[in-house]
C-alpha cells in the first residue's frame, strides 16, 4: 500500500475555561480530544462518528490548524502541520479543504454564489484573469449540480441543499487533495442528505480526494466511508474497515449507535426499540469517568473496566479498537 | 500521485465536459439576476411611509441649502438698512423677515443649514472611517490587541469633551474644521465600541471559519466578511449620529464656541434669534423650524432603516 | 368525534417577490389518543400548518379556513381565549429548545409559573408537580436539576424539559415540531420513544412534524405527507410504508439510509429541490422531480381517496398502480364529495 496522505498521531486538545469568582479563579481543562491518532490514504474515505461532545469537530479543526492542538502532530505529506508558520499553513488550505455544517451559515449573506466559490481563487491566484475565474467557477457549479447561470444569487436565495453544493464547490475550487466534511449533512433534509452524500461520492471518485467525513449517524457515513472511526468523549474507540464494522462491531459504543438508528419499517421498529440500551447523557466532560470511559453506560462492563484505561489496540483483522472485553464480546447484527 | 506543486489550478477538462450537458446548456443561457440582502432592505425601507417621506423632505432640504442662497436676490451678509428687524414681508422680498442688522433670515437659514449639515456629514464620515476600522481590527484580532486599543478608548472617553474643545479653540483658534476634529474625535469612540461589540458575533460565524480555512488573510477577512455584515447596523448608527452632531454643533454655537461671523449654522442662528425672541420672534422661528425638520426626518430614517435591515424580518 | 379537525386550511405569506402560497387546502383530523405525523421536506408548509392553526403566524402570513378544536374554531377565536387553550389543551415543542427557554429563570421557575398561572397551584405544589413533570420525563435527579438553568442541560435534556413543560397542564393535544432534528440520533430515539410513551400513558394526542420518514415509524398512528403546501398522500402507518402510492412518499423512504440492509451502495436520492413556492410548475408540484412522470403530469393530478380513508394526490392509479387518464377530473370531484 502506498504512504498516507495525512497522518494524525496522539493530537490532544484541551479547552481551559476558568470558574469561580474574582478571588478564587479555578481553571478547568476539558479535553475535547484526547489523543487521536490515524492515517488516512489517498483516495480514501474516513467516517468520524460520535455523539455531541465526542470532539469529532474539533478533531477535524485541529487537522485543518484552525484549532491549535495542545500535543501531537498532524503529518500531511510528511510535514508536521501543527509546527508551521501561519503563512506556510495558509499555503496549505490550497491542499487541505473543508465543508461546514450548516449550509446557510457558513456562506456570507452578503456574496453571490460566484463570489464566494471563486474566494479562494482571488485569493490565492490574485493574478489570475477574471474569464478565468469565471470559467471555473461556473464550471465549479456545474460539478456539483448548480445551474451555472445562478452565479449572481445570493445564498438566500437556494435552498439549504444548494447552499451546501455551493460550500462544497468553494472547498473544491483549489483542487485540494484533501477534504474534510463537518457534518456536511446534518443540517439537511433526509431526502437531500442522499444527493449531497452521492455527491460527494462522485466527486471523490471523480477527482481522487482523501475524505474525512465527520457525522453523529453511523447509517449516514455508511455509503461513503472506507473506514469508520467512533469517537466518544475526545477518544477513539473504533476504528475499523467498513463492512467489518457494519457486519459486527468491535466496541459495545459502536453497537449502541447502530442501534439507535430509526428504521424506517413500523415492524421492525418495535423491535429495534426493545434492543436499545443506550440511554442517558454522557458524564460531564470536566470529569470523565475513570477507567474506560465508556463504562458508565456500558451494559458489559466488568470489574476491570472501572480501573484499567483500555488501550487503542489492533485485531487480528486489523481493526482497531479500544475495549478490554472486545474478543469475548460478540456484537454482530 | 502527482505531488501539490502539479495539480495546476483551473483544469479546463472538468470546466468544458460538464458543460455539455443540454439542460444546463439551455438554461445556462441568461445569467440570472440576484436579489442582495441590500434590494430587500431597499424594498422594505420604500414600504415605510414616515421614512420615505423624510427622505424627500430631506432630499428637498439639501437642494435648497446648496442651490437656495444662489437664486436669492440677497447676500447672506449684506446688510438691508431699510428694513432692519422687519417681519416677514414678501414685498420687500424678505420673505423670513430680517434680523436687527438688516440681514435676509431666509438666506442665512438656508447659508447656516450648509454648516449644519456639513457639520453633521463630514463628522460623521469621519467618526465612521475610523470608528469602522478601529472597533472591526479591535475585535477580529481579539485578545490583547483588542485590551489596549478598547482601554485607550476608554482614556479618551473619559476625557471631558468640553474641555477637549475649548483647549482645542484656545490652542488653534476657532476654526470651522476645528469642530469636525472635536466632534469627530468623540464620535468615532462609539462607533468604534458598537463595531467590536458586532464582530466579536461575527468572528465566530461559520463564513468567517470558512474564509479562514480558504486561506484568506485576516485584511480580507475583515473587509470582505466582517464589515459588510456590519454595515447594517452602522448605517442605522450613522443617520441617527447626523442628527446627533447637527445639535452638538448648535449646542457649541449656541455657547459662542462654534462657527464664527460672517458664517453661520443652524445653531448660531437660534442663539441670535433667542436673544431677539419677543421682539422679532421670526429671526427664532425659522432657522429652530429647519433644524428640528431635519433632527426628526434623520431620526425617521434611521428607524425605518433599522426595521428595514432588521434580519430577523426576513420572510 | 374528532379532536382536532381542521378544513380547507390556507396559509399564505406577503412577501417583496409576491404572495407565497405556504398551505394551499389541508384538510384531516386528529382523533383523541391518535399520532398524526405530518411529513415533508423543509418548505413544504408544514410547520406554518400547525402554526396557522395555534395563531402564531408571523406578521407577514394570514390563514383562512376552520380548525375545529373541540368544536370551537381556532381560527376564529379572540387571541386571548387562543392563548389559554395554547398553553393548557394544546402544548408545543419547537425543534430547537434553546430559544424556548428563557437562560435567565431557573428550570423550576419557569415550570412552576406555567401551572401558577393556569391552574392556579401554590407554589410548593407547583414545584412538587414540576419535579413530577422532570421524573416522568426521565431526567436523572429531578429534585436537584430543577433548580439549574437551562444552559446546564444538555440538548437532550433541554428537549425533555420542553416536553415536561408541555405536559404540565395536562393537554389534550401535544404537537412536536422537529422535537429530535436538532439531536443526536442516540437522543432522537429516546425524545420519540418518550413522546409514544406518554401519550399512552395519558392518552393525549399528538401531531408530529418531521422530514424523516424513518423518526415516525415507531411512534405515529397516521400519516400525512405533504409537498409544496399540499397534502400528496395520507394513510395509516402501514399503508404508508408498506404500500406506499405517491412517488414522492416512495422516494422520501428510500432516501431513508439504513443499517439494516447490508448490500446497498448507492443511496437512492429524491433529485432537485423543493420547487420555489413563488414560481411552481403548473400541473402535477412533484413532476420536475418525479421519476415516473409524463404527458398527462402536465394537468392538476386528481386526488384520489379510498375507503379506509388513504388519498393519494397523483395520477397513477392507487388500486392498480397504473396511470389515469388525463380527462380523470371527475374521479377528484366526486372522491372529494365522498370524503366530506
Amino acid at each position: 500500500m502506498s504512504n498516507p496522505v495525512l497522518r494524525v498521531q496522539d493530537l490532544a486538545v484541551n479547552f481551559c475555561s476558568h470558574t469561580g469568582g474574582f478571588l478564587r479563579r479555578k481553571e478547568r481543562v476539558l479535553r475535547a480530544v484526547n489523543g487521536i491518532s490515524f492515517e488516512l490514504h489517498a483516495s480514501e474515505t474516513l467516517g468520524i462518528v460520535g455523539e455531541s461532545g465526542s470532539g469529532k469537530s474539533t478533531l477535524a479543526r485541529a487537522i485543518l490548524g484552525l484549532i491549535k492542538p495542545s500535543r501531537g502532530r498532524v503529518m500531511w505529506l510528511g510535514e508536521n502541520l501543527t509546527e508551521l508558520e501561519e503563512e506556510a499553513l495558509r499555503q496549505k488550505r490550497k491542499e487541505i479543504q473543508i465543508v461546514f455544517q450548516d449550509p446557510v451559515a457558513s456562506l456570507n449573506p452578503r456574496m453571490t454564489a460566484g463570489d464566494i466559490i471563486s474566494e479562494p481563487l482571488w485569493t490565492f491566484y490574485p493574478n489570475m484573469a477574471g474569464l478565468q475565474v469565471e470559467e471555473r467557477t461556473r464550471g465549479m457549479m456545474k460539478m456539483v449540480g448548480l445551474l451555472p447561470n445562478q452565479i449572481n444569487r445570493y445564498p438566500h436565495e437556494f435552498s439549504g441543499g444548494q447552499c451546501q453544493r455551493i460550500g462544497i464547490a468553494r472547498a473544491l475550487v483549489l483542487n485540494p487533495r484533501l477534504v474534510i466534511c463537518d457534518e456536511p449533512v446534518s443540517a439537511l433534509d433526509v431526502s437531500i442528505q442522499a444527493q449531497i452524500i452521492n455527491l460527494l461520492k462522485d466527486l471523490q471518485k471523480k477527482l481522487g480526494l482523501a475524505l474525512i467525513f465527520v457525522a453523529h449517524d453511523l447509517s449516514v457515513v455508511k455509503h461513503i466511508s472506507d473506514r469508520v472511526m467512533v469517537m466518544y468523549m475526545g477518544c477513539s474507540m473504533e476504528v475499523s474497515q467498513r463492512d467489518a464494522l457494519y457486519r459486527r462491531p468491535l466496541h459495545p459504543y459502536t453497537s449502541a449507535l447502530m442501534k439507535s438508528v430509526p428504521i424506517p419499517d413500523p415492524k421492525l421498529a418495535a423491535k429495534a426499540r426493545q434492543d436499545r440500551w443506550l440511554t442517558g447523557d454522557m458524564p460531564s466532560p470536566y470529569n470523565p469517568p475513570r477507567g474506560c470511559i465508556f463504562h458508565t453506560r456500558c451494559p458489559y462492563k466488568v470489574k476491570r473496566c472501572e480501573a484499567d484505561v483500555p488501550a487503542l489496540r489492533r485485531m487480528e483483522n486489523g481493526d482497531w479498537v479500544a475495549c478490554h472485553r472486545a474478543e469475548d464480546l460478540d456484537l454482530s447484527i | 500521485m502527482n505531488s501539490p506543486a502539479d495539480m495546476q489550478i483551473a483544469d479546463p477538462q472538468v470546466a468544458k465536459t460538464e458543460l455539455e450537458d443540454p439542460f444546463a446548456a439551455a438554461m445556462a443561457g441568461q445569467d440570472v439576476r440576484g436579489r442582495s440582502l441590500w434590494v430587500d432592505a431597499w424594498h422594505r425601507l420604500l414600504k415605510n411611509k414616515a421614512a420615505v417621506i423624510s427622505g424627500i423632505i430631506m432630499f428637498i432640504m439639501l437642494l435648497l441649502v446648496i442651490v437656495g442662497p444662489l437664486l436669492s436676490p440677497w447676500e447672506g451678509d449684506f446688510t438691508d438698512w431699510d428694513n432692519t428687524a422687519s417681519p416677514p414681508n414678501f414685498e420687500t422680498g424678505h420673505w423670513f423677515g430680517t434680523d436687527a442688522v438688516g440681514r435676509d433670515i431666509l438666506v442665512r437659514t438656508l447659508e447656516g443649514g450648509r454648516i449644519s449639515l456639513l457639520v453633521g456629514l463630514v463628522a460623521t464620515l469621519v467618526s465612521l472611517a475610523i470608528g469602522v476600522t478601529y472597533g472591526a481590527v479591535a475585535g477580529y484580532y481579539g485578545g490583547f490587541t483588542d485590551r489596549i486599543m478598547m482601554r485607550m478608548v476608554d482614556i479618551i472617553y473619559a476625557l471631558p469633551f468640553m474641555f477637549f474643545v475649548i483647549l482645542l479653540m484656545v490652542v488653534f483658534g476657532r476654526h470651522i474644521v476645528l469642530i469636525f476634529v472635536a466632534i469627530g474625535a468623540v464620535n468615532w469612540l462609539d462607533m468604534a465600541r458598537i463595531v467590536r461589540g458586532q464582530t466579536l458575533g461575527l468572528k465566530n460565524t461559520e463564513f468567517v471559519e470558512a474564509a479562514v480555512a480558504c486561506g484568506v488573510d485576516h485584511k480580507a477577512i475583515i473587509r470582505r466578511h466582517i464589515i459588510p455584515n456590519l454595515l447594517g447596523v452602522v448605517m442605522v448608527y450613522v443617520t441617527l449620529t447626523i442628527p446627533q452632531v447637527i445639535l452638538v454643533e448648535s449646542f457649541l454655537s449656541f455657547l459662542g464656541l462654534g462657527v464664527q461671523e460672517p458664517m453661520s449654522s443652524w445653531g448660531a442662528l437660534v442663539n441670535d434669534g433667542a436673544q431677539d425672541m419677543e421682539s422679532a420672534p421670526w429671526t427664532l422661528v425659522f432657522p429652530a423650524t429647519f433644524l428640528t425638520v431635519t433632527l426628526y426626518c434623520f431620526n425617521y430614517i434611521g428607524d425605518g432603516m433599522r426595521d428595514a435591515l432588521d434580519p430577523k424580518d426576513r420572510a | 368525534m374528532a379532536l382536532l379537525e381542521v378544513r380547507d386550511l390556507r396559509v399564505q405569506f406577503e412577501t417583496p417577490e409576491g404572495v407565497v402560497q405556504a398551505v394551499n387546502g389541508i384538510d384531516f383530523q386528529v382523533e383523541s389518543g391518535e399520532t398524526l405525523a405530518i411529513v415533508g421536506e423543509s418548505g413544504a408548509g408544514k410547520s406554518q400548518l400547525v402554526m396557522a392553526i395555534m395563531g402564531l403566524l408571523a406578521e407577514n402570513g394570514s390563514a383562512s379556513g376552520e380548525a375545529d378544536f373541540k368544536g370551537r374554531d381556532l381560527m376564529k377565536m379572540p387571541p386571548k381565549e387562543l392563548n389559554k387553550i395554547r398553553g393548557c389543551e394544546i402544548a408545543m415543542i419547537f425543534q430547537d429548545p434553546m430559544t424556548s427557554l428563557n437562560p435567565f429563570l431557573t428550570i423550576e421557575k419557569q415550570m412552576t409559573e406555567v401551572v401558577m398561572h393556569h391552574q392556579g397551584l401554590r407554589k410548593q405544589e407547583a414545584r412538587a408537580h414540576a419535579v413530577e413533570m422532570l421524573r416522568a420525563v426521565r431526567i436523572p435527579d429531578p429534585e436537584e436539576r430543577v433548580k439549574q438553568y437551562p444552559h446546564e442541560y444538555s440538548g437532550g435534556m433541554r428537549q425533555r424539559v420542553m416536553i415536561a413543560m408541555g405536559l404540565l397542564c395536562e393537554p389534550d393535544l401535544l404537537i412536536a415540531d422537529e422535537p429530535s432534528t436538532a439531536l443526536d440520533v442516540t437522543v432522537q430515539a429516546q425524545i420519540t420513544q418518550l413522546v409514544g410513551e406518554l401519550r399512552d400513558k395519558s392518552n393525549m394526542s399528538v401531531i408530529l412534524i418531521t422530514h424523516d420518514m424513518a423518526v415516525v415509524a415507531e411512534v405515529c398512528d397516521r400519516i400525512i405527507v405533504m409537498y409544496a403546501g399540499e397534502m400528496v398522500e395520507t394513510g395509516t402507518v402501514d399503508d404508508i410504508f408498506y404500500r406506499p402510492r405517491h412517488p414522492y412518499t416512495q422516494g422520501l423512504l428510500a432516501s431513508v439510509p439504513r443499517l439494516d440492509r447490508l448490500s446497498d451502495d448507492e443511496l437512492h436520492a429524491i433529485p432537485g429541490n423543493p420547487p420555489n413556492l413563488l414560481d411552481l410548475p403548473s400541473g402535477c408540484r412533484f413532476r420536475d422531480r418525479c421519476s415516473m412522470a409524463r404527458e398527462v403530469c402536465f394537468g392538476v393530478p386528481p386526488l384520489q381517496v379510498q375507503e379506509n380513508g388513504c388519498m393519494s394526490r397523483c395520477f397513477i392509479d392507487m388500486n392498480n398502480g397504473e396511470f389515469l387518464p388525463a380527462e380523470s377530473k371527475g374521479v377528484e370531484e366526486n372522491a372529494g364529495e365522498d370524503s366530506k
